[in-house]
Formats: structure tokens, C-alpha cells, sequence
């Protein structure tokens, strides 16, 4: 890709995300109506639902880079693995800090085990925390890429079978199970706000996602051109 | 039929190994039963017939993991491992072999830890010994890959703990749920469930922890 | 056999290798010198297939069956016997009539007597033997070998020079060594990594 083309994608990404984000809050603080139960606190659904969705989808796109990575052995998916990881344990500690402002708000406690996806991000959470680790403690190389697509991709099959072991959990330990009053159909309007705030959050971690693998290029690239100089 | 030859012909050089040092299995067997007289004191005196049981499944999973941080230890010491992966012989015939030896040695610990729990705390029913056996395939699955990954990487005694736990918590609440409630199936399948998934995951990929 | 071209390996910040070219042909030998550090073992590995390289290409024509590689370490279980561990090669390695060709090859490397022993309890140059054994098993057509006198005594080096000097010319080498003068003789070629 052409350094041009490589810069436009950059700047389309943030103005995206920039247009997208001012509109989706406007539209979630100042237009969308109350809803029925919960009132204004509610809106932070138009925040916490698309960061935790794009956490997801960082995920899944660092399982595909990984993928990419075994399959055809090129070096260059390590490095985009990693930055996707990378957001989505960014994105992910926001959903963990969005869900419990929600919580608090909603019922008065700061963490409630009893929220399904509260707890499974906290499970995904550790899980890509450990991925950090991995990579901090094996030395940089085909191996070391390798192990990091092996693990990134046990992260994805982790996803659900923790969700179903989270839900037969609560049965054991009997906890209330709080959920928040989302109807199972959003008003067009509601649904309007809610794909405009989901546009401007993936176009967040997309325009981040662009900025940090360029960065991380460049700085490989001066380090090749400083060892072919010696 | 040869790559079954090449899975009995490691795991039975693994039970060799430990049969000749008879350092991991000892181990394990007092660190369970320490750990369960820990738990006594560490129980209140009206603790519920569940929160022991999820006690008992603290204590293996620990277990387990003490024994998974030596698996591969002896292939480390002299490179061992790599004479392994060097063979024509497939890969995953390697961790399938490692396989066999975890869980033979977990079969070992539980075989001493259940009658133990059995008698300091509560009566071991149908439903905690096939939740316990099925649990053991998830883990041995599960912790040897780690197992071979730590062992790359420096500091693999701290590793191996971080990357295995987040891992096997639903193993936990598939055995807990199992032995404490009363539909075991669900949970039993569930552990199934979970074994499926990992194990072919682990077999698949292991070729890729080890090489290049 | 062997073809590489601007071969490199890097670990971590650390480059090894650098721009490595070399040819080997079939039957030939290629006698690899250079100082501590300077990356014969990374190179052999490279070429036994353990290590990929982080830059230039490399291209091997043997299957892993095929490949016999000496390390600097043994690369045999220390608590198992020399039979035991050249047993479970034997299998792996899927060598036609294991036992006969186990006991053939412990003879002719003086270890029968010390077969029932711990691998601890060997001394250096009697596990290097052993390596050695373990290293020609399979009978492989590409030995890698990296400093296969290191450790062994006057008559094992003398059993080494008759073991390769019946094995030259049909098998292709690449050897690893500090004193090339003992190989120089049986060497078609040389590369100075330096």
C-alpha cells in the first residue's frame, strides 16, 4: 500500500469516528426519548452496548489475523494480531467500566455477579491479560508468534463456552440474575442512536487499531534499517 | 496404526520417568491432602455442603497444576524436545502421549484426594467421580499445551498459573454444578462439551507451540 | 541438497546470522568454522528445521525422517537407559529392526556395557557417544552435525573418524567444529561464519 493510500485510510477511520461518535452521543443524550422503565439512566446502553459489541470484534479480527498467521507462516499478522488484541483488552476494560457505572446506577452495587456479560468480560478480561504476559516472557520471534495465534485463537472458542458456563452457573449459586430492562425490540429511533453509537465506536478502534499498527511498523522498520547500517 | 504406536511408546516413557523419580506424583498427593486440611481450618463451622464441594475443586485444580508445571521439565533440561519434534512422527502424537501421562497422574492424586474429602468433609456420590473424570481430560487437554507454551518462555512457574486459570473456569462450575445440584446431567454434558471443544483444539494446534 | 540465500536469524534484538549464501550439494560436505558466538549452532539448526529463518530463504530437500542432527546437547532423557532412550527414537524414527540395529550401533561406539545405565550417570563423552548413536539411528541421508568431537577421548574420536569416513560420500554433511583440521581431509567445501 502506497504511503498515500495508507494515510487516507488513517484520516478517513478518525473523521469517521469523530463525525460518528459527536452524533451517536448527541443523539443518545439529547434526542432519543426516556425509555420506559429505567429513564435517563438508561442511555448509558447507547455507550456501554457498542464498546463492549467492538471489544468483541477486536477480538474476533485478532483470531482471524491468527489464523491468517498459521496459515500462511507470513510474519507480518503477528504484529496485527497484537494490535487488534491490544484494543480489545482496551475496549474491554471499558466495558468493564461502563457496566459497573451501569450497575451502580441501575442497583446500587459497583460489580454484581449476577450481570452475565459483566462477568464474562471480567473471565475475557483475565484471559487476554494473560496473552500480554505470554508474549512478555517468550522472546520475540516465529515462535513466539506462533504461540500468541495459538492462544488468541483458544481465546475466541473461550467466548461462548464461558457465556454457557457463566449461565449454568447462575443456577448454581442462585444469585439474582440482573438484567436491564432492554425490550427485545428497540423503537427505530432508539435503534437509529444505538447503529449510529456502534458506527462511531468501531471506527474508534479501527481508526486506533490503523494509528498503533503504523506506529509499531515504522518503529520495525528503523530498527531493520539501524541493523542493516551496522 | 503408527501414530498410536507413537502415543503409547511417549506416554509410556513419561510413566517410566515418573515411576523412576517419583518426584511429581508424591508431590501431588500431599500437596491435595494439605490443601484439604487447609480448607478445614479455613472453613467456617456452618460452611454448606456446597461451598465444600467447590473447596474439593479449588484443591484439584491446583493439584493440577503443580503436576502440569513439571510436564515438561525433563524435555526442557537437555532439549530433549526437540529430538522429539524432530522425529517424522506427528506432533500432536507428542502432546496425546503428554496427555495420557497428566491424566494419569491426576487419576493418581484424585485416587488418594476423594476418599480423603470423602472423610473429612462429606460423601463422594456417582456424580463427582464422573465429574471429577471428565474434568481431568480438560484439564490434562488444556494444561499441557500451556504447559509446552510456558515452557518456552522465561519464568514459566508464574506463567503457567496465569494462562491456565482463566481457562478452566468452566471446568470448575461444570464440576461444582454437578456434585451440588441436582440435575448432574447438564453439567456432565456441559464438561463434555467443554473437553470436546479444548481437547481438539489442543490437538490441533500443538504443532504449532513446538515449531516454527 | 542445501540452498540458501540471504539466510538470517534474529533473537529478539539480537542478530546471529547475517546474510548467509551456501550451496550443498548431494554427497557433499560442508565444513562450517567460526568463533564462539558467530552462529554455527543457530545454522544448523536452521537447516534441521527447528528454527525458521527471520530473513532470506532456506530450502532443505529432506524430509524429517531423513535429517540426523547432533547438538551440543544430547538431546537424550537423562533418567532413562542409552536403550531406552535409543528404543524410543528407534520407534519414533520408525527404524526397520530396531533391536538389531540398536545393539549394532552400540557396539561399534563401545557403549554395550554402559546400555542398562542412567543417562546421569554417563560421563560427557560417553553421552556424546550416545548422541551420536542416537544422531545415526535412522540411518539419514543429511547429517547435521554441530562440534561432534566435543567431549569424546582419544578412542572415540578415533570411532568417530571411522564411523564418518565410511559414511562420506553418499550421505551429505554439514559439520560444526572449532578444529577443522581432523575434517579438512573429507570436507568439499567450507564456509567461515565470522
Amino acid at each position: 500500500m502506497s504511503t498515500s493510500l495508507r494515510n487516507n485510510q488513517h484520516v478517513v477511520l478518525a473523521a469517521a469516528a469523530g463525525c460518528l461518535l459527536l452524533a451517536g452521543t448527541s443523539l443518545a443524550f439529547y434526542w432519543v426519548p426516556n425509555a420506559p422503565v429505567e429513564g435517563f439512566r438508561q442511555r448509558i446502553f447507547y455507550v456501554h452496548v457498542p464498546i463492549a459489541l467492538t471489544a468483541y470484534a477486536c477480538f474476533g479480527w485478532a483470531a482471524w489475523k491468527a489464523l491468517r498467521l498459521l496459515w500462511t507462516r507470513e510474519r507480518r499478522y503477528d504484529l496485527e494480531s497484537y494490535t487488534a488484541v491490544h484494543m480489545g483488552v482496551i475496549f474491554g476494560i471499558l466495558t468493564l467500566v461502563t457496566g459497573s457505572i451501569w450497575a451502580r446506577t441501575s442497583w446500587g452495587h459497583w460489580w454484581v455477579w449476577g450481570s452475565r456479560q459483566l462477568v464474562l468480560f471480567l473471565v475475557l478480561f483475565l484471559f487476554y491479560a494473560a496473552y500480554f504476559m505470554l508474549r512478555y516472557s517468550v522472546e520475540p520471534g516465529p515462535r513466539r508468534a506462533n504461540m500468541s495465534a495459538v492462544y488468541t485463537l483458544f481465546g475466541v472458542a473461550l467466548i461462548p463456552v464461558s457465556f454457557l458456563a457463566i449461565r449454568l452457573a447462575e443456577d448454581l449459586v442462585h444469585p439474582v440474575v440482573f438484567t436491564h430492562d432492554v425490550q427485545n425490540r428497540l423503537t427505530g429511533s432508539q435503534l437509529l442512536t444505538f447503529l449510529v453509537c456502534l458506527g462511531g465506536m468501531l471506527s474508534l478502534a479501527g481508526s486506533l487499531y490503523v494509528n498503533e499498527l503504523t506506529g509499531k511498523r515504522l518503529d520495525a522498520r528503523l530498527r531493520e534499517l539501524r541493523e542493516a547500517l551496522q | 496404526m503408527t501414530y498410536l504406536g507413537d502415543v503409547f511408546a511417549l506416554a509410556r516413557k513419561d510413566l517410566l520417568l515418573e515411576l523412576r523419580s517419583r518426584d511429581t506424583v508424591p508431590a501431588m498427593l500431599l500437596f491435595v491432602v494439605s490443601t484439604l486440611v487447609v480448607f478445614h481450618f479455613a472453613l467456617p463451622s456452618d460452611a454448606s455442603a456446597t461451598a465444600e464441594t467447590g473447596l474439593l475443586w479449588v484443591a484439584l485444580l491446583f493439584t493440577a497444576l503443580l503436576g502440569l508445571v513439571r510436564a515438561f521439565v525433563a524435555e526442557r533440561e537437555e532439549r530433549v524436545l526437540d529430538g522429539l519434534v524432530l522425529a517424522p512422527c506427528d506432533r500432536s502424537a507428542i502432546w496425546l502421549g503428554k496427555v495420557i501421562g497428566v491424566v494419569a497422574f491426576l487419576v493418581a492424586a484424585e485416587v488418594v484426594a476423594l476418599p480423603a474429602y470423602a472423610l473429612f468433609f462429606q460423601p463422594v456420590g456417582w456424580e463427582l467421580v464422573a465429574a471429577v473424570a471428565l474434568a481431568d481430560l480438560g484439564l490434562a487437554a488444556v494444561g499441557t499445551l500451556l504447559a509446552a507454551m510456558a515452557a518456552a518462555g522465561r519464568a514459566r512457574e508464574l506463567l503457567l498459573p496465569v494462562l491456565f486459570l482463566p481457562l478452566v473456569i468452566p471446568i470448575v462450575v461444570g464440576g461444582v454444578g454437578a456434585s451440588a445440584t441436582d440435575d448432574p446431567g447438564r453439567y456432565l454434558a456441559f464438561l463434555g462439551l467443554y473437553d470436546a471443544v479444548f481437547a481438539i483444539l489442543s490437538w490441533a494446534s500443538f504443532e504449532y507451540v513446538v515449531t516454527e | 541438497m542445501i540452498t540458501a540465500r540471504g539466510l538470517g536469524r534474529d533473537f529478539g534484538m539480537k542478530r546471529v546470522l547475517r546474510d548467509v549464501d551456501l550451496e550443498v550439494p548431494r554427497g557433499g560436505f560442508l565444513l562450517v568454522t567460526g568463533p564462539n558466538g558467530s552462529g554455527k549452532s543457530t545454522l544448523l539448526s536452521l537447516c534441521a528445521g527447528l528454527l525458521a529463518p527471520t530473513a532470506g530463504e532456506l530450502v532443505v530437500e529432506a524430509d524429517r525422517g531423513e535429517i540426523g542432527y547432533l547438538a551440543h546437547e544430547p538431546l537424550v532423557y537423562r533418567e532413562l537407559t542409552a536403550l531406552e532412550n535409543l528404543d524410543l527414537y528407534g520407534r519414533l524414527y520408525r527404524v526397520p529392526e530396531r533391536r538389531e540395529r540398536i545393539g549394532m550401533l552400540l557396539e561399534r561406539f563401545g557403549l554395550w556395557e554402559a546400555r542398562r545405565e542412567r543417562v546421569g550417570s554417563l560421563s560427557r563423552g560417553t553421552a556424546q557417544r550416545l548422541a551420536l548413536c542416537r544422531a545415526l539411528l535412522h540411518e539419514p541421508r543429511l547429517l547435521l552435525l554441530d562440534e561432534p568431537y566435543s567431549g569424546l577421548d582419544h578412542a572415540g574420536a578415533r570411532l568417530l573418524d571411522d564411523e564418518l569416513g565410511s559414511l562420506v560420500g553418499d550421505r551429505t554433511f554439514v559439520v560444526a567444529t572449532h578444529a577443522p583440521r581432523r575434517l579438512e581431509f573429507l570436507a568439499t567445501a567450507a564456509l567461515s561464519l565470522a
